[in-house]
């Protein structure tokens, strides 16, 4: 039975009617038009779907509208004058750290997560951190280049 | 739409979810199993009682010389470092090879252990560890030993109408050695093989091999094993007549370099 859902969405309060078990990335997708969250796996494990839920990636693909109520949630969309991802937007560019894209708005989620978090990390750690966000073009190389270069550039 | 249809309740006391428990909803912690179960279908409940709003459900606290970790810890906050001293050190060495941390920041210690996966990493590692599940049911609260909470392949000492509540573990002394190998072709990934050796001072070592298809293999006394790693992990791998021959490869490796790392 679909029913009221109130969560605050990239800065706004949204309420959208929905069922219980709508994903989250749907929910952006289909009731708001927020399509920079993309849908790969829907079981966790493609990393395509990450979003910021309560102030932490997640994936939004196993994340269901009923548990969403309350949350606050940021999708890509949400970001665009974020300082670290325009950095991390330039330095993906520079360092061809996309080609379709697909992969991109998760990506750049966890990228700004790892520069926040682990100031320090080195290109080992990096690819650990990388290993729950599948890309099926780049080979990953531009994309740990692009990261470090934020990470270095912040130091 | 995945997911078969499920109604969703939020109960915000203990008494409300188990009420809901009773009236057969499925309990929700972090959701990083039962979500993909979900959208897989491998689950339809009926219903689903989201225990992430219940008082005291996340959080750490250290009493008496006991570390009480909530159900509703989340790997993150234990990789982050929740649990203080030489048993903190330890989780969080854990916590870290635990799936991604997209997942991490949403699944829960209790989560894990209650879905018993097999191949689950606190499945695997705290039947090793002293202490209790802490388990919450209409009579109220009982105790099971970490070593005997997780029966078999997702199969555990939780009644259909019970909670699991928190995990205590006593703080451990800093001399406390310890050993943990997890096998997988990809960080993050679901584990093929993992050993642990536990050595707290004055008391017997001990040892567990897991994500063997079956339930954690506990080994009461490892002494022998923290001896002669190699040669033990053989006999030990050999008498448990694994099938597949590369498992049984990968089992003794793990166990030979958790005791090493342990020794
Ligand atoms: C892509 C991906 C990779 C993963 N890789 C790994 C890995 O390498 N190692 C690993 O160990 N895990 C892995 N996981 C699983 C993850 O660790 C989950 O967080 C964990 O298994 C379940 O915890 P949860 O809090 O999300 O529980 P949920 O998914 O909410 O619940 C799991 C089960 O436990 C029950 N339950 C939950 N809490 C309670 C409670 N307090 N009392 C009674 N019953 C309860 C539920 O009813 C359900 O049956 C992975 C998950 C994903 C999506
Ligand atoms: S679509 Fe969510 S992790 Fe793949
Ligand atoms: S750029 Fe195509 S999947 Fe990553």
């Amino acid at each position: 039975m679909k029913r009221d859902v109130t969560l605050t969405v990239n800065g706004l309060l949204e309420t959208v009617r929905v069922e219980p078990r709508t994903q989250l990335a749907e929910v952006l997708r289909e009731e708001l038009r927020l399509t920079g969250t993309h849908l790969g796996c829907e079981h966790g494990v493609c990393g395509a779907c990450t979003v910021e839920v309560d102030g932490a990636p997640a994936r939004s693909c196993i994340l269901h509208a009923g548990a969403c109520a309350g949350a606050v949630v940021r999708s890509i969309e949400g970001f665009a004058e974020d300082a670290v991802m325009v950095a991390l937007r330039e330095a993906f560019s520079a360092e061809h750290a996309l080609q379709c894209g697909y992969c991109t708005p998760g990506m750049l989620v966890v990228a700004r997560d790892i520069v926040l978090r682990l100031p320090g990390a080195d290109a080992v750690r990096v690819r650990e951190e990388l290993a729950g966000n599948l890309c099926r073009c780049t080979g990953y190389q531009g994309i740990v280049h692009a990261i470090l270069r934020v990470l270095e550039s912040r130091r | 739409m995945k997911p078969a249809a499920f109604g969703y309740d939020r109960p915000l006391d203990w008494a409300a979810a188990l009420g809901l428990l009773v009236q057969g909803a499925r309990p929700m912690a972090g959701g990083q199993s039962l979500g993909p179960m979900l959208n897989l279908r491998l689950a339809m409940p009926e219903a689903v009682a989201d225990l992430r709003h219940l008082p005291g459900f996340a959080g750490v606290a250290v009493r008496d010389g006991v570390v009480r970790i909530g159900a509703g810890t989340t790997h993150a906050a234990l990789e982050d470092g929740a649990v203080p001293g030489r048993l903190g050190a330890i989780l969080a060495g854990v916590a870290r090879r635990i799936a991604y941390r997209p997942v991490r920041n949403r699944g829960t210690i209790g989560g894990s252990l209650a879905h018993a996966d097999p191949a689950a990493d606190w499945v695997a590692v705290l039947p090793c560890l002293p202490g209790d599940a802490v388990l919450l049911g209409a009579a109220g609260e009982r105790r099971v030993p970490l070593s005997r909470f997780v029966l078999g392949v997702f199969e555990t000492a939780l009644a259909a109408d019970e909670l699991l509540l928190a995990v205590e573990i006593p703080v451990l002394p800093e001399a406390t050695r310890w050993g943990h190998w997890k096998f997988c072709r990809k960080p993050g990934e679901f584990s093929k093989a993992t050993a642990c050796v536990l050595a707290v001072p004055g008391a017997a070592p001990r040892a567990v091999l897991a994500a063997l298809d079956a339930g954690p293999c506990l080994l009461d006394d490892a002494a022998a094993l923290l001896r002669a790693p190699v040669e033990e992990a053989a006999r030990i791998v050999a008498g448990l007549a694994l099938e597949d021959p590369w498992r049984a490869a990968l089992a003794k490796r793990a166990l030979a370099q958790a005791a090493e790392m342990a020794a």
